[in-house]
């Protein structure tokens, strides 16, 4: 801020608690010529008024408040850039990547600056980072058998994870459900963490330039019978014959392609629904699935904890 | 009392302070039966009968809109049409420009009901209304503030009275809030985009929202207050001197204290500062016209015992007093890190709009009712009465409940297990909170049937009143 803008928010701020004041003191006194307790020598339609001293009480209020109020600007940022007595900082304010974050809490940590958000991060770090950093010394499939890193695990994933795969973790229309034991990337403990950890992107190209609403009818008969579902014969076969398109992701068996994230067509399962209406849709318009990248959110610790709870979820004793 | 007694009698303008009368009792009916019926949806979502335009979130601003622009300005028209007439001892400036306010902000309100439903929506809390309807309202207040000025300028007394200055610099203020919050670029007839952006938007926004708190949900009403308490009760006003301070002080401090909406949020620091010492410091200026109306009962408190209307009141201050109380040590960072985005904020509004707002307006709705309509008074002081009980009942019910589900979600948001992981999901805070929400609507339910009472017992009083102006009987008023 310009200090023409600091000065003037000084002046207006200091300005208005110095004309109160005034104002305060000018009341104390009976500036009237009217006796206290006397009427005013005006009525308005019958309503007359007293001239009655302002209660004690209530000055004492006002001047207590006063001072407060002094204090604290005197103390904490607010009288436009004096940044107060105590340089106290909720966060720092003007950052823009995660580099510069850092840069000005190690900045802020060498001054001997209070930065409020900083101080909250290091002593969680210093009070919590142990605890987790001894889960993360054991593998993700014996964490999973520990019943006080999978209540962490869960309480972690209820606050990050419930909000798409939900608080059941069964997922929801174009949110996979973790717990069938169906994976789109592979379900070994590696897989999980690293899903979690880099995100995942999900694409399945749309192909209504390339074929005619009839044919992705038949197509998507054709995918639905690959899960046993009994569909015409007819459109099967056509469908079949343009199946090749798709084996090149979900290979020629329909069973799909963990490297790709191409889904598994033969077990009925269906991220985007499984109705034909559902699967013509998907043919027709593709879908992308976006799991985020939580490495730089949670750290890799805490993601530890987390895929052992979501690795258990499929894999109880 | 002394009284002026005019040598000839004063053609006042009573007109246009019957129709925002009778307007204010309906509307308050329709904006609490829609907040009854949101606080249901809330516990039983299947009320909103899967039709876009009964669901919550477009019935919430509609809500509001009708408790603060259609019963409460509607109030505030009436009462300080009525109001400055009487103490300016003169008729309103121009009957024309009054009755195009009557039929300008009906139009107002009309048009809220129409497009809030269908989901037109500026996004702006409590300025949710789209550009054209922005500009009538600019429109209609220009011309209020032509007609109170116009009339204060022409007055017959030498002083102007202290229930006019609170209600001039309510008209003043929201004229420049409602204008300045208001600037949008429009994209079509029924969407437009604020100029602000960003924080500063966010901070003109509750500029604007914590200043229609301050001065027409509090200016506006002290207003009322100053007028209808001494009236009622027949006392001098306690102390000129408490009015004097009280009032600037008041007016110069709250329009500081939007920033406490925007604690802890990119709002830069010094800002939210400012902001908390100026709302701490209101609290005291916000006591002083609550201890000058109380006072003013000195040497007439037993009439509390009788007189219903007087109750209304009284209860109203000491509403106003509690929660003038309660928004500044909310206003607390400290204090604001566990009430902000709980009930707790949801109790406080209504602490302040059912129990002060609301409670004001009835009383005074009491006392002019029968005024308005040639009637010595109303028709039935027994159902004030169950009015008055229905009412104070209600509204304790729903603060009680918020207070509770307000700390509660704020204490189960915050609390956290050994190894630093909430104890808590979101949607378990919302399940904690059921039964609370149910209070809510109980006590909500008590005041609608109140406001159904008063309906009822003012509909007896003017069919009385039309009688006997038809008999050709003027019935003698204070």
């Amino acid at each position: 801020m310009s200090s023409f803008w600091s000065a003037w928010i000084i002046v207006l701020t200091l300005a208005t608690l110095v004309v109160l004041i005034w104002l305060l003191r000018w009341n104390m006194k009976n500036y009237t010529h009217i006796e206290e307790g006397q009427e005013m020598d005006h009525e308005f339609d019958g309503i007359v008024e007293l001239n009655n001293p302002l209660p004690k009480w209530w000055t004492y209020l006002f001047w207590a408040c006063f001072v407060w109020g002094f204090l604290y600007l005197a103390l904490y940022p607010g009288l436009g850039n004096f940044n107060g007595l105590l340089d106290w900082k909720s966060s720092n304010q003007d950052i823009r990547s995660l580099e510069e974050s850092r840069q000005a809490m190690k900045e802020a940590h060498e001054k001997g600056m209070i930065v409020e958000y900083d101080r909250a991060i290091r002593s969680a770090e210093e009070k919590y980072g142990p605890i987790f950093e001894a889960f993360a010394q054991q593998p993700v499939n014996e964490l999973a058998k520990n019943e006080d890193a999978l209540d962490v695990g869960q309480r972690l994933f209820l606050q990050n994870c419930a909000q798409c795969h939900g608080s059941n973790a069964m997922g929801g229309q174009g949110f996979p459900n973790l717990t069938d034991n169906d994976w789109l990337y592979g379900g070994e403990p590696d897989d999980i963490k690293t899903t979690l950890l880099q995100g995942r992107q999900g694409n399945m190209p749309a192909f209504s330039g390339q074929f005619s609403d009839k044919q992705i009818t038949e197509l998507a008969n054709y995918v639905a019978s690959l899960s046993g579902r009994k569909r015409d014969a007819d459109l099967v076969q056509a469908g079949k014959a343009n199946f090749a398109v798709c084996s090149a992701c979900h290979g020629q068996d329909g069973k799909g392609n963990q490297q790709l994230g191409a889904p598994n067509l033969t077990d009925n399962v269906w991220l985007y629904g499984g109705s034909i209406n559902k699967i013509e849709e998907t043919l027709k318009h593709g879908r992308n699935g976006v799991m985020p990248a939580w490495k730089n959110i949670l750290g890799e610790d805490k993601i530890h904890v987390i895929s052992a709870y979501v690795y258990s979820l499929s894999n109880e004793e | 009392m002394s009284q002026t007694i005019p040598k000839q009698p004063i053609e006042y303008n009573m007109k246009v302070v019957r129709q925002f009368t009778v307007m204010t009792i309906i509307w308050g009916i329709v904006g609490m039966a829609l907040g009854v019926l949101i606080a249901a949806q809330l516990v039983w979502p299947e009320l909103n009968f899967n039709t876009p335009w009964l669901t919550y979130s477009r019935l919430r601003p509609l809500h509001t809109n009708a408790v603060i622009f259609a019963f409460g300005t509607s109030a505030l028209f009436a009462t300080s049409y009525y109001v400055v007439q009487k103490t300016c001892q003169v008729s309103l400036f121009s009957n024309k420009l009054a009755t195009f306010t009557f039929w300008g902000w009906q139009a107002v309100i009309v048009a809220a009901v129409i497009t809030l439903p269908m989901g037109l929506n500026s996004t702006k809390e409590y300025a949710e209304l789209e550009w054209p309807i922005d500009i009538l309202i600019a429109v209609v207040w220009i011309a209020y503030s032509i007609v109170f000025f116009g009339t204060l300028a022409i007055r017959k007394t030498s002083h102007i009275y202290v229930a006019n200055w609170f209600f001039g610099a309510f008209i003043v203020v929201i004229a420049m809030l409602h204008i300045v919050n208001s600037f949008a670029i429009p994209v079509s007839f029924t969407k437009s985009y604020s100029i602000y952006s960003g924080a500063t938007d966010a901070m003109v926004q509750w500029w604007y929202g914590h200043n229609a708190v301050g001065f027409l949900l509090t200016a506006g009403f002290l207003g009322m207050m100053y007028y209808f308490v001494p009236k009622q009760a027949e006392r001098p006003v306690y102390s000129y001197r408490l009015s004097v301070v009280h009032f600037w002080a008041l007016i110069s401090l709250y329009i500081w204290a939007g920033p406490h909406h925007l604690h802890y949020t990119a709002l830069p620091d010094w800002t939210q500062s400012v902001g908390m010492v100026m709302s701490v410091i209101l609290f005291v200026p916000s006591w002083g016209g609550m201890i000058n109306g109380i006072m003013t009962l000195s040497g007439a408190w037993h009439k509390l015992r009788t007189d219903p209307i007087l109750r209304f009141l009284i209860v109203s201050l000491s509403f106003y007093g509690m929660s003038t109380f309660e928004g500044p040590m909310m206003a607390i960072k400290s204090v604001n890190a566990l009430s902000h985005y709980t009930d707790w904020t949801v109790g406080h509004v209504h602490s302040g709009a059912l129990g002060w707002v609301a409670m004001i307006t009835i009383g005074s709705m009491y006392y002019l009712v029968p005024r308005l309509f040639n009637q010595k008074e109303i028709h039935s002081i027994k159902l004030v009465n169950i009015h008055f009980w229905l009412h104070t009942i209600g509204v304790v019910f729903y603060i009680v409940s918020m207070w509770i589900s307000g700390v509660m979600q704020g204490l189960m948001w915050r609390a956290t297990n050994s190894d630093g992981t909430l104890t808590y999901s979101f949607v378990e805070s919302v399940q904690a909170s059921y039964p609370f929400w149910t209070g809510r609507f109980i006590g909500g339910v008590f005041i609608v049937i109140g406001m159904l009472i008063m309906a009822y017992n003012c509909y007896q009083t003017i069919r009385a009143g039309r009688r006997e102006t038809a008999a050709g009987n003027v019935v003698q008023t204070a």
